[in-house]
């Protein structure tokens, strides 16, 4: 990673992750699934990074390996200047760092109140005195994200999925964390209340200081919220810089092809502008291409892009790009 | 006859007949889908755009009813038709690509299967050019490898290749309207632009009409001639898409248009529609929308208002468009029914 980023003190430094999964290809054969392939990054303090590609991109897993949920197959995950390598540095992470969930209909559990849902951070990290201060501080977490306190004794499926995702947001700020993945948070949404829900998370950020990693797959949604944006094709980071930028002024050939494929809410500037549609699917990571991930699809692929794998680098000031022909295109 | 509408709605009815009540999913919605064109439906989910689909292709749940109303296609009635006519109607003439591409396939049976059956059920093609037929509409929707994806069971897809098999299942029979109930929601952006343009080429290609239904304005901007707006089960706003986009005249819609994100949005605030969708169990004596509503007055909660005609792209069932109306001069006070109580 450049010097310019580390001598930031980011909140959270990632330095050359690695995730891969083992997986059975056909019998007594396993194989690594590269799910996520020497990402490096950091975030800064009050900051929004936002993460977009497609679907098995690996956007989830890095999500859930920088909170440990899984644990790295290499690299190093450095939370506001502790490395995270034992047990207990796992622990304090975990109440420092929190995740908010896609789906607020599977990620809630229907037996449990919606007070021992928001509870539960705190039961398990001992986070209060008696059982007042628990409820105190549940009532506190209600009101935040505009929950009636009313609604404490209901179960989850009394709620709609707006009012499910503000549980699930209530639930992350329990421990009073200072930063929080949100894996597409507002994507199981309908608009009307997703500007809602986004609007929490800009105003929480605001009065708490939070830093967060923002996931999702909608463009629009990403570049409301984010400062930066990075963009993942198949384990591997492609591009990053800000979201302006990146939005306006996007540099690798699938960064452009996901720019323009973004459906834009204004009739004329559909109709006009000129997508650059991507012939065939992503392929498998099992059977990821040599080099470049990109190659297949790209049109600029050259037989230099087969050989070897493109660096991350900085091409302008605060614009990272992995290309082999990024000065030619 | 040439000037007949495709497919013609009016004053559709459905309910769900519950034990907590009856829910008015569709109530008294009218539309007109002219051949070759694209139709989008818009609206919240519970605002009964699906429902409007399943009623079209009788396919509601045992509790849903089509309680009065008329759907013509072509000129022949469909409500009350009978099971042995719309299955000459389903699949050949109009067919849908669900929304949940998880739960719409069978899981026990092949993809090659399913695709095979449904194309040999509609058209005299035997077991080997079914077979051709369906390897060439999984290419059709760039599904890699067909003649392996064939014989691979649904959970082998994700979910993003089942529905694309669902859309290569729908199309394969060249239907005069294919209704698509939010085809590309589980789909990612550069895929979704390909099947975008994949049903718009074929659109063109085959001059089959196209019902979207789908909550994504973007989605809708892009493929949509005319576009209609619905809320808690009511058209609130229907006109060309240029008309919806650049003018919109119900408050809703413009509470929409206000919520979604664009370059000018980055940084700043979003304007929300404050409050949830009504609960259709308990709907208002008014204006379904009034409760969220910033704008609402005394009329719009006692009295429900009637769609009007704007101007002959845009229709629009919304006081405030009668309450400019009278401070434009442009409609006299006494001819609406609550104009005094204003």
């Amino acid at each position: 990673m450049s010097e310019r980023l580390k001598e930031e003190n980011p909140l959270l430094d990632i330095r050359h992750l690695k995730q891969y999964f083992n997986i059975n290809v056909g019998s007594f054969q396993r194989k690594p699934l590269k799910a996520v392939d020497d990402v490096s990054f950091s975030i800064r303090r009050g900051e929004t990074l936002g993460l977009v590609g497609e679907s098995g991109c690996g956007k989830t897993t890095v999500g859930r390996t920088v909170l440990h949920l899984y644990k790295p197959t290499a690299g190093e995950v450095i939370f506001d200047g502790r490395t995270i390598a034992d047990k207990a540095d796992v622990q304090y992470l975990r109440t420092k760092a929190t995740m908010v969930f896609q789906d607020p209909y599977s990620s809630l559990n229907p037996r449990m109140t919606v007070s021992d849902i928001i509870g539960e951070p705190l039961d398990i990290h001992r986070a209060y005195r008696n059982k007042t201060e628990r409820q105190e501080k549940i009532l506190d977490l209600m009101d935040r994200v505009g929950l009636n306190s009313e609604h404490a004794a209901r179960y989850a499926h009394e709620f709609s999925g707006g009012q499910r995702q503000r549980i699930g947001i209530a639930r992350a700020l329990a421990l009073n964390p200072e930063f929080i993945v949100c894996d597409e948070p507002v994507s199981a949404l309908d608009v009307s209340i997703q500007a809602q829900v986004i609007n929490m998370f800009v105003d929480l950020q605001e009065q708490l200081g939070l830093t967060y990693l923002f996931i999702a797959h909608d463009i629009l949604v990403v570049r409301h919220i984010s400062n930066r944006i990075a963009v993942m094709y198949l384990g591997k980071m492609v591009e990053l810089a800000d979201s302006k930028e990146i939005y306006d002024h996007p540099l690798h050939p699938y960064t452009r092809s996901l720019m323009s494929a973004v459906p834009q809410p204004d009739p004329k500037i559909a109709r006009s502008s000129r997508r650059i549609v991507l012939s065939g699917d992503i392929p498998s990571p099992l059977n990821a291409p040599s080099g470049c991930p990109f190659r297949t699809r790209c049109a600029y692929a050259q037989e230099c892009c087969a050989e070897s794998v493109p660096e991350f680098q900085e091409v302008e000031k605060g614009h990272f790009v992995a290309c082999h022909r990024i000065k030619e295109i | 006859m040439a000037n007949q509408p495709l497919l013609q709605v009016t004053d559709l009815r459905t309910s769900f007949f519950t034990p907590a009540g009856e829910v008015k999913a569709v109530n008294g919605i009218s539309f007109n889908l002219d051949r070759g064109k694209v139709l989008g439906i818009v609206g919240e989910s519970g605002s009964g755009k699906s429902v409007t689909a399943y009623s079209i292709m009788q396919i509601l749940a045992p509790t849903g009813k089509i309680v009065s109303g008329s759907i013509l296609l072509d000129g022949q009635e469909l409500v009350n038709a009978g099971e042995a006519v719309m299955k000459t109607v389903r699949g050949n003439k109009i067919s849908i690509i669900f929304q949940d591409p998880m739960t719409s396939l069978n899981p026990t049976y092949t993809i090659g299967h399913q695709l095979v059956e449904a194309i040999r059920l509609h058209t005299n093609r035997d077991k080997k050019q079914a077979w051709d037929r369906a390897l060439e509409m999984l290419r059709l929707v760039n599904v890699n490898e067909p003649e392996k994806r064939m014989k691979q069971y649904p959970f082998e897809f994700s979910g993003g290749m089942r529905q694309r098999v669902m859309i290569a299942m729908a199309l394969a029979c060249e239907p005069d309207i294919l209704i698509a109930d939010e085809p590309t929601t589980a789909l990612d952006v550069t895929i979704q632009a390909q099947i975008l343009e994949l049903m718009k080429s074929l659109q063109e290609e085959l001059g089959m009409a196209i019902i979207m239904i789908t909550h994504d304005l973007g989605v809708v901007a892009q493929m949509c001639d005319e576009v209609i707006v619905m809320y808690a089960g009511s058209i609130c706003e229907q006109g060309t898409a240029d008309e919806i986009f650049y003018n919109p005249k119900h408050e809703y819609t413009k509470g929409l248009m206000r919520s979604i994100p664009t370059a000018e949005t980055a940084g700043s605030k979003l304007q929300p529609i404050t409050g949830t969708p009504i609960d259709l169990l308990c709907m208002p004596e008014g204006c379904p929308f009034a409760p969220r509503c910033a704008n609402a007055m005394k009329i719009c909660l006692k009295h429900p208002c009637e769609r009007m005609l704007l101007n002959k792209d845009h229709m629009s069932a919304c006081w405030m468009n009668v309450k400019e109306g009278i401070e434009n001069g442009v409609i006299e006070p006494e001819e609406t029914k609550g104009g005094e109580e204003e």
